[in-house]
């Protein structure tokens, strides 16, 4: 009895190409070609803010935390990086240098108010986003700063359709896709979140990975103000708050099959829940819907589309033992020393296997 | 002794904090002292608390409401555009708002129970959702006055009292609803949605229905934040942005008063003492001078400090003293039984604390 495992990346992008299709059926109603490449090179575009914000996002929730500070620190970094540019290309090193110090700075400070003063997530970067919204606030009375057109370029270029900033994105996914994969931090990532004291108990020390996944998740953050600041070609000190990223990217993060609970999820579901929110966007742009009605609608699909798979999700766990379960080698060893277990548990005490075999 | 225990445990925390505040606001401004000023005080803090009660039974139950902002300024919204100039329609459109509330908590709950939508997700889409069909209906300009005898609810009270001159409604709507919220938290429903948040399966195992008991939480929330709502039309007035981050302002204040994220543990008492410490907390950094731009930055290191406070001091009670448990079970952890069957739990069964669950685990 052979079933498909239906992983919950499958669903995101079952539901994504029902997204495209009814989109692209919606959009051909007003006499528009959603396939145009105009129109793939502003979905990409969309994809590529949110996105980067999402892959910080998918490693903090990976690790069981929360980071609702991104939007100030994608405004500050704007900020930063605008006006330490000043219109000179030559400063563009130093300021992105800056800019992305700054983040890790905070993302180290999040980390380290989760993990060592043991703050809940969603309070320590509440209140770390009302921190850096103060600093704003003291700083900048408004726009600042101004990026080179070189600077700019990064975010009004492209490979054909594609944007070089959505190559850039889709670049890091497939880092932290390695770094989750195949590196230690990633596997403790995955340990941590899926339960500290197991993980504790293991061997692993529990504090690293979750400061680092705070780092890179404030990290990536930086590099989504960065960019936007190469659209805007001004630093912001609202840019971030304005789009509502830190929940859009949880939500973005969720739809994407990882659990808000910690250690389980992919990065590439992420990536598609991405994809959902940017094509729904553009089909709404395109339709000319009302920009009210718009969040109504982006608030039913992000419940329905979650709804769709959650049951499954969480209910279906991957097996820890046996075929499709963690393969280390022992399973051949474990069955073959089976039946002397089976047999030296029934000398010891014959009821407490009858109760562990009725579990 | 026992009494200066109870004060620096988190469940006291908070009350030691807001005594701190209040003594520095007194300071700093002798006439808040003055019984009329002290009462202004509390009208301002009502819709705040209110919220942070019924914040309080969502969050002991392990879930999470974001859409209680985005109600308060829909039913504000409704308030403006349905009640007008007319006296007449003051009943009729706040039963309206109650089934509404009602309605959008219901709604809330059901697909968290019976679709097994994380709350997060449901309340985040159906703050959206409210916020989005509310502006649309009114076409983005929120109009519109409600008659007097409406507003009067937040902004009105009984004038010429004896010692404290003037008794404003929302005081003893506030009164009524926390003690209603005590009330609902010694019934059997309260003691069975804090065991849902602590142990879902247990409890489920034991015979609870869950899915109508977490239900009735979120009907709770929408509803206090309807209340809420009604307050704040009248000395507020009407503005699309009136109830714009409320929710996490309730969840903070919830937070402050020393319940657990994740659900399991807390006062109801606690969490409103919590609501009156940030309010506080705004008047001391309103009068003290600090500059305005700056508020944010000196709030969001105090939530920070107060919530890391009341976590050691939790860690370090639990090591010093495991023995002594405490007469309010359900609040503090007896620790002899306790550890071991909460880390049996896989983090992933149910909504069990998250930073929390470490915390506590972690102090033996």
């Amino acid at each position: 009895m052979k079933r498909v495992r239906i992983d919950s990346t499958v669903i995101v992008l079952g539901i994504l190409l029902l997204t495209i299709a009814v989109g692209a059926v919606l959009v051909s109603t007003v006499g528009r070609s959603f396939f145009s490449a105009g129109n793939i090179r502003d979905i990409l575009t969309g994809m590529s803010v949110l996105g980067l914000v999402a892959i910080g996002q998918t490693l903090v929730i990976l690790g069981a935390s929360l980071d609702l500070s991104v939007t100030y620190v994608m405004s500050l970094s704007s900020l930063l990086a605008a006006t330490t540019m000043a219109g000179n290309p030559g400063n563009i090193p130093w300021a992105v240098t800056l800019t992305l110090l700054v983040c890790a700075g905070i993302g180290l400070a999040n980390g380290l108010i989760v993990t060592v003063l043991k703050v809940n997530g969603f309070i320590a970067t509440l209140g770390v986003g009302l921190i850096l919204q103060g600093v704003l606030n003291t700083n900048f009375q408004g726009s600042a700063g101004a990026v080179p057109w070189d600077f700019q370029l990064i975010g009004a270029t492209g490979i054909g359709p594609v944007p070089l900033s959505t190559l850039i994105m889709i670049a890091l996914a497939v880092a932290v896709w390695f770094l989750l994969g195949r590196t230690r931090t990633g596997a403790h990532l995955f340990a941590v979140g899926g339960d500290p004291e197991v993980a504790r108990l293991s061997g692993v020390r529990t504090r690293p990975p979750l400061i680092a996944a705070h780092v890179m998740c404030s990290l990536f953050a930086g590099l989504a103000g960065l960019l936007l600041a190469s659209r805007l070609g001004v630093g912001s000190p609202t840019v971030g708050q304005q789009g509502g990223y830190a929940l859009l990217s949880i939500a973005a993060v969720v739809l994407g099959g990882t659990l808000l609970l910690g250690g389980r999820g992919s990065i590439w579901g992420t990536i598609g829940g991405v994809a959902i929110f940017a094509v729904l966007d553009n089909v709404m742009s395109v339709m000319q819907v009302n920009p009210f009605l718009k969040d109504v609608v982006r608030g039913v699909v992000i419940v329905a589309a979650v709804a769709v798979y959650s049951r499954r999700a969480i209910v279906r766990r991957r097996s820890r033992f046996g075929p499709g379960g963690t393969r280390t080698g022992g399973d051949a060893a474990a069955i073959a020393a089976a039946p002397a277990m089976a047999a030296a548990s029934a000398a010891l005490d014959p009821t407490t296997t009858t109760e562990g075999g009725a579990r | 002794m026992n009494a200066l225990r109870t004060l620096v445990s988190p469940r006291g925390a908070v009350f030691l904090l807001l005594v701190l505040r209040l003594v520095t606001v007194t300071i700093l401004n002798p006439s808040f002292a003055e019984p009329g000023q002290f009462m202004r005080y509390i009208q301002r803090v009502a819709p705040v608390a209110i919220i942070a009660i019924g914040q309080y039974f969502v969050i002991i139950a392990g879930e999470f409401d974001l859409s209680q902002g985005s109600l308060i300024t829909a039913q504000v919204i409704i308030a403006g555009n349905l009640v007008g100039q007319d006296d007449a329609r003051t009943i009729p459109v706040l039963l309206l708002m109650l089934v509404f509330g009602v309605l959008v908590g219901l709604v809330n709950g059901l697909i968290t129970t019976l679709l097994q939508v994380p709350s997060f997700i449901v309340t985040l889409g159906m703050m959206l959702a409210l916020l989005g069909g509310v502006m649309w209906w009114t076409g983005g300009a929120a109009t519109g006055n409600p008659a007097d005898s409406f507003r009067q609810i937040g902004r009105g009270g009984i004038r010429d009292l004896p010692v404290i001159d003037f008794l404003p409604f929302s005081v003893l709507v506030l009164a009524g609803w926390l003690a209603l919220g005590i009330w609902l938290t010694r019934r059997p429903y309260g003691k069975v949605l804090i065991a849902l948040g602590d142990n879902r399966r247990a409890t489920r195992y034991a015979g609870a229905r869950s899915w109508w008991i977490t239900t009735r939480a979120f009907i709770i929330s929408s509803v206090s934040a309807t209340v809420s709502g009604v307050l704040l039309v009248g000395y507020a007035g009407v503005h699309p942005s009136v109830g714009r981050g409320y929710e996490f302002i309730a969840i903070t204040a919830v937070v402050l008063g020393g319940v657990v994220l994740g659900g399991g543990r807390g006062w109801i008492v606690a969490a409103a003492a919590g609501a009156f410490v940030l309010e506080a907390l705004f008047l001391v950094l309103n009068i003290s001078g600090v500059p305005s731009s700056l508020r944010d930055a000196v709030q969001g290191a105090i939530i920070i400090a107060a919530v890391a406070y009341s976590g050691v001091v939790f860690r370090s009670r639990r090591r010093a003293a495991p023995a002594s448990a405490s007469p309010d079970p359900g609040k503090e952890p007896d620790a002899p039984a306790r550890p071991p069957a909460r880390t049996s739990a896989p983090a992933a069964l149910g909504s069990e604390g998250v930073a929390e669950t470490r915390a506590e685990t972690r102090g033996d």
